[in-house]
């Protein structure tokens, strides 16, 4: 049965850049994929692009290319990613001046197209999940609209001869089912297959979380050379069952309790994985040992598709303001409380109108907001203030108000940070797959 | 005995839905997640934290459980004002539920 080799180049905009290189070297691959759009990062994207016309794709997408391009291109791995971003045209010029300056002649490059659906949604007749309103009713500083598009357009640009695909949006573990559909020939209807496609995505979506990373818990959960962690490589069988492993001699460990933590990851029922070209079925996956860092997947299923695709709506929502200050030794938590009560008079006192505020005690109780406060007094607390305001100079009082505990606040106050931020918020919603119009434009080196 | 003790667990979130899985590491142990980890436990183990229903889904094959904790990260990762936007902590912190491993 024929087999494809697919590796992941990044699980996320920020991820590191050499285990993308050692895979394109020695990992044997077809196809290299990098998912590297967040939730949010689009509409921060969107917002550059509208700055600069040529801006608006991935800051990192140039370091990728220029590390692994000519190594793709020696040796016929073709690229998908999405970090086009908001800008997948200008994305592709980029990579072909790259792949000219490299002597890299003849690289196709792809820009897929059709996510950004902001011109088309109806205000009157898109409803916003979250608020259950309508576009109109929301009544927020939209700043971008990205449908989450299927494996399609990718296919189509595969089948056009691309080496180089940049989508904007698109499902990530769409990325990865597109070069199984186009290498095995699956019908865009055989749902068992599209499941099982999608499931091998899912798993290599988030790169280093299926080979250690993400995992280890010292003396429970060990994990060897994490700062060497090798990025995961899928063989798919024409089947869709799939072998996960990684690099021999890199860092990290495949193992079933690695590929089970990311089985579950980011899923809620695992019967109904919706996307956009399946709902996928992880209920009946298995997971097997078959030798060191190497892990069979087989079972997964999937159900016709819904017929609709998710969009996310990226709007200004609000500023917020921070400010924080540690507090050390003997009566510590007791001095952090005092500051914070002190915060909390100030916002009146000083006619700070807030939408919502949080004040925490990092060490006590910022991440369990309902921690026993009377448990055993930490060495050190790091008091942490945070306001949500309607503008940004507002926000930025909130900071200056920590800042001023120095001369005014409780004894032994140190080190203040404080900053202030306009937040750009997701919501979301459900759009007829028949209003999204995907295609690609192609260039070549 | 803590659910650390024969289980692991990993958080992910959708806008403000948290998932947390808990996964045997020795299978013999999955009747214990089944019967003692339950979506009521787990909603009052968390508390306040979290504002909206939990939902428990079972994966035998793998001796899983997943949690969906609704309305569980402050309003979800893009506008919480939460140190940890994410959620990520919340799969340490299930971990320290009591579990009672002579009755399972």
């Amino acid at each position: 049965m024929k087999t494809i080799r697919i590796g992941t180049g990044a699980g996320f905009s920020g991820d590191r850049v050499e285990p993308a290189l050692d895979l394109a070297k020695h990992g044997d691959i077809d196809y290299l994929v990098f998912e590297c759009l967040a939730e949010r990062t689009i509409a921060l994207a969107q917002q550059a692009k509208m700055r600069d016309p040529n801006a608006g794709f991935d800051p990192l997408l140039e370091r990728r290319m220029r590390a692994v391009l000519p190594v793709c291109h020696e040796k016929s791995i073709r690229v998908i990613s999405n970090m086009g971003a908001a800008n997948p045209v200008a994305a592709a010029k980029k990579t072909v001046a790259i792949a000219r300056e490299l002597g890299l002649t003849g690289l196709k490059v792809a820009a897929v197209l059709g996510d950004d659906v902001l011109d088309i949604l109806s205000p009157d007749d898109f409803r916003i999940t979250e608020t259950a309103s309508s576009l109109r009713d929301f009544n927020k500083q939209v700043v971008s609209a990205n449908a989450y598009l299927g494996a399609g357009g990718i296919v189509d640009a595969l089948n056009a001869g691309a080496d180089v695909i940049l989508t904007g949006r698109a499902a990530d573990p769409a990325m990865f089912l597109a070069p199984q559909i186009f290498e095995f020939g699956w019908k865009m209807d055989d749902w068992s297959l599209l499941g099982r496609g999608t499931l091998v995505g899912h798993l290599l979506e988030c790169g280093g979380q299926i080979t250690g990373g993400y995992f280890a818990d010292p003396g429970i959960k060990d994990v060897p050379d994490l700062a060497r962690l090798g990025f995961p490589i899928a063989e798919v069988s024409a089947d869709g069952n799939a072998v996960i492993t990684k690099l021999e001699g890199t860092g990290g460990c495949v193992t079933t309790a690695t590929c089970k933590e990311q089985l579950l990851y980011e899923v809620h029922d695992p019967k109904k994985y919706i996307q956009p070209d399946v709902v996928a079925d992880f209920s009946n996956v298995c997971i097997e040992e078959i030798g060191p860092d190497r892990v069979a997947i087989s079972g997964g299923d999937g159900a016709p598709r819904t017929g609709s695709l998710k969009v996310s709506i990226g709007y200004i929502d609000s500023c917020i303001g921070e400010g924080q200050i540690s507090y050390a030794g003997p009566g510590a938590v007791a001095r952090g409380q005092l500051a914070l009560d002190i915060l909390d008079q100030r916002m009146d006192l000083a006619g700070i109108t807030c939408q919502e505020k949080r004040g925490e005690l990092i060490g006590v109780n910022s991440i369990i907001s309902n921690a026993d406060m009377t448990s055993a007094e930490p060495n050190e607390v790091r008091l942490r203030f945070v306001v949500r305001t309607d503008d940004l100079a507002t926000a930025t009082r909130i900071g200056e108000e920590v800042e001023s505990l120095y001369l005014n606040g409780p004894a032994g106050g140190g080190g203040v940070t404080k900053n202030a931020r306009e937040i750009v918020a997701i919501v979301s919603g459900l759009l007829p797959e028949h209003q999204v119009q995907t295609h690609f434009e192609m260039m070549e080196a | 005995m803590l659910l650390r003790d024969i289980a692991h667990s990993r958080t992910g979130d959708k806008g403000n839905i948290s998932n947390v899985s808990v996964i045997a590491f020795d299978p013999k142990d999955w009747d214990i997640l089944q019967s003692q980890v339950t979506a009521e436990r787990v909603r009052a183990h968390f508390g306040a934290m979290i504002t909206g229903p939990v939902e428990r889904f079972e994966l035998p094959q793998i001796s899983a459980l997943n949690f969906v904790m609704h309305d569980a990260l402050a309003g979800g990762v893009t506008r919480s004002l939460a140190l940890d936007p994410h959620g990520k902590c919340l799969s340490s912190l299930i971990l320290t539920l009591d579990i009672d491993k002579s009755n399972p």
